[in-house]
């Protein structure tokens, strides 16, 4: 953060008043996120109360709360702030270098490519390899989809209008390609891909999911955070940033590298959850501005907020069914694109 | 007279892709039995295959293609957007949720009824998309109402999938449906479907020289004396009946309306008194062959159309989208 208000303002009152609003809000959310974390937990069709969650988290419950704190809702909650943490900074770097605040991952393709990856790795290694090797499938996924995208959309440089119209094409005929491979396949493999195309973390366990996906954002987030003066300079547009000393199309090449790695690690384990990518990083700007160094963790706090929301309601609003939370997720988050469109509708 | 001729032997081709769609496929049946089956219907396999899923199939492909690229020609018109069509722009997405909801939560299952949702359906998201890419000081811009059909697809398409999850019934059928298959249906199905298509067709059909007028820009055909707002009206009913008709049938087929008109537009010009035509039987045949293929891909497995024509689709829309953008 002390990079940003050297590369802004450098010493300047002002900018110490911003970096402190920013550690404010992040602190504020962080705080927000962990008590929702915690209450979220005791939601249930067996409620517990957030003491005895607490005291399970340290080991000190009973043992009936124990066991359904530790083993049954813990790891899905925390699969829900991996999840839309890494969607969100996804999000947020890819409007960044796209600079356009309709991109997401989801809206170019990337996030169908990803669910293109897992499906195929269902479907060709199901019980063969260990459902750890997932993400990479994923991420090789959503790097093909982006690759073909890039290389569609370059002419004379990518414009980043002529990538999100792309994008929209890409996506629906890498959707429909998966939906052939879930037809075509046996029966109990079309329901999990089908589930896993929506996008949902019902049934995250410790062994299989939170230690598949933690490493990659444990690695991922911090990777990306470090480059937040690049994505600072990119958002300058191609021709000050690069009079600026920047190295526009290498940096631009690590930043999509990153953003894409972070989409491609969380929809292997959350499935194609839709619109976070979108909506934290636009939530975040209204809080603590567009400047990465505050934007990046604002938005993935943001987020693991949205989508610990939409789980809780996908598993209490029509109990005993436990409804896919990208159900939810695209039913705010496809009004608040068509929000962003109204604001926006003035700039051609 | 170039035109005519073409016109003629795209029917021709159109009249051999179905004869080839009702005669060929796992099971291969001579031109001779299909007759017969009509005639002489002796209950043999071959007969059976034919007059329950070959005929269907053939005329259920080919009523669908005509219908969506002539509502995706309607719809570029009237927006003036070249990626415009009824599954870009959300209207199918809409009419499948529609389908789905009704038959899932109110437990409809009456063809007829079944229709009309899909109308509704394709009514209400295409009213959406074209009411959020007008808003603004510079209207209706290419751009905006891509993005709005594409986050309106997006947003029923996950709906759809909610309830189908949340439903449990087995699905596999639904789900080919959902992805655009003609396969597996009635002509009973077809037959409740039909008048609304028609009549889709025949409001189409009624439209090219407004259409035309329209595509030198609103403030023009103003002036020229077009009430625009009828002619738009008349145009958008169109595109519902055409495009909620045929997801009904067949299911939201993806980017014949996109393809079609582009091709057509090549060949028989940018008139829309010959361009309609041309869609119509350019749609149907591109519809059939495309299902007729399906058949080979995977054999003695069954691709559904809709995967196919999405394929194909794609380098279509990437064409027009990078070429639209230098136009601008």
């Amino acid at each position: 953060m002390s990079k940003y208000s050297a590369y802004r303002t450098p010493g300047s009152a002002f900018s110490a008043l911003i970096e402190k609003r920013t550690v404010w809000t992040a602190g504020i959310l962080l705080a927000f996120c962990a008590a929702l974390m915690i209450v979220s937990t005791g939601i249930g069709s067996e409620y517990i109360s957030p003491l005895t969650v607490v005291k399970a988290i340290f080991g000190s419950a009973d043992p009936t709360s124990q066991v359904i704190v530790e083993q049954l809702r813990l790891p899905r909650i925390v699969i829900a702030v991996l999840v839309g943490a890494s969607l969100a900074s996804s999000g947020a770097v890819l409007q960044g270098i796209v600079r356009n605040p309709l991109a997401s991952p989801d809206i170019t393709g990337v996030t169908e490519g990803a669910a293109l990856g897992a499906v195929l790795f269902i479907f060709l290694f199901q019980g063969t390899i260990s459902i750890h090797w997932m993400p990479l499938a994923s991420i090789a996924g959503a790097f093909a989809i982006a690759v073909l995208l890039y290389v569609l959309a370059w002419k004379n440089g990518v414009s980043p209008l002529r990538l999100v119209l792309i994008g929209i094409g890409i996506s629906a005929a890498v959707k429909s390609i998966s939906y052939m491979f879930i037809i075509s396949g046996p029966m109990q493999l079309a329901n999990q891909s089908l589930t896993f195309m929506t996008g949902t973390i019902y049934g995250s366990s410790w062994d299989n999911d939170v230690v598949t996906l933690l490493p990659w954002v444990a690695v991922l987030l911090p990777l990306t955070w470090l480059q937040a003066r690049q994505v600072n300079i990119q958002a300058l547009g191609d021709d000050v940033a690069s009079s600026a000393g920047a190295r526009v199309q290498k940096q631009r090449l690590v930043l999509l590298t990153l953003s894409i790695a972070l989409a491609g690690s969380a929809v292997a384990i959350g499935g194609a959850i839709s619109f976070i990518g979108l909506m934290a990083p636009h939530i975040a700007r209204k809080l603590v501005g567009p400047s990465f160094g505050g934007l990046l963790p604002v938005s993935a706090l943001i987020g693991a907020i949205i989508l610990l929301v939409a789980d809780l309601v996908a598993r209490t609003a029509f109990l005993p069914q436990d409804v896919p939370a990208g159900v939810f997720t695209a039913a705010i988050g496809a009004p608040f694109f068509m929000y962003l469109l109204y604001r926006n509708r003035n700039q051609s | 007279m170039f035109k005519i001729m073409g016109l003629i032997s795209f029917s021709l081709a159109l009249a051999a892709a179905v004869i080839g769609s009702i005669t060929l496929g796992v099971t291969n049946i001579p031109l001779s039995d299909v007759w017969q089956s009509f005639i002489h219907f002796n209950g043999s396999n071959e007969h059976l295959i034919i007059r329950t899923a070959r005929v269907p199939r053939a005329l259920i492909a080919t009523s669908a293609g005509a219908s969506l690229a002539v509502a995706g020609a309607v719809m570029q018109a009237i927006t003036r957007n070249p990626i415009a069509s009824p599954s870009t722009l959300g209207v199918n997405a809409g009419a499948a949720f529609f389908i789905i909801l009704a038959s899932s939560l109110l437990g409809l299952s009456g063809l007829d009824a079944l229709t009309w949702v899909a109308l509704a359906g394709a009514a209400v998201s295409g009213g959406i998309v074209f009411f959020m890419g007008s808003i603004g000081r510079d209207g209706m811009t290419p751009v905006k109402i891509t993005l709005a059909g594409a986050s309106m697809a997006a947003f029923f398409a996950s709906l759809t999938q909610g309830v189908m999850l949340t439903d449990g019934r087995a699905f596999d059928q639904i789900l080919a449906w959902l992805v655009g298959s003609v396969a597996g249906r009635s002509l009973n199905q077809l037959s409740y479907a039909l008048p609304y298509l028609a009549a889709g067709m025949l409001i189409a059909m009624l439209l090219p020289r407004h259409l035309n007028v329209l595509g030198i820009g609103d403030d023009v055909a103003t002036g020229l004396g077009q009430r625009t707002a009828y002619v738009k009206t008349f145009a958008a009913v169109s595109v519902i009946l055409l495009a909620g008709g045929s997801v009904a049938v067949a299911g939201p087929i993806a980017f014949v309306g996109i393809v079609v008109p582009h091709i057509a537009r090549h060949i028989a010009g940018p008139d829309h008194r010959w361009l309609l035509p041309y869609c119509a039987v350019m749609g149907a045949l591109l519809l059939v062959s495309a299902d007729l293929g399906s058949r080979y891909i995977a054999m003695p497995q069954e691709v559904p159309v809709g995967v196919m024509t999405a394929v194909i689709g794609v380098p279509f829309f990437v064409h027009i989208a990078r070429k639209g953008r230098r136009a601008q």
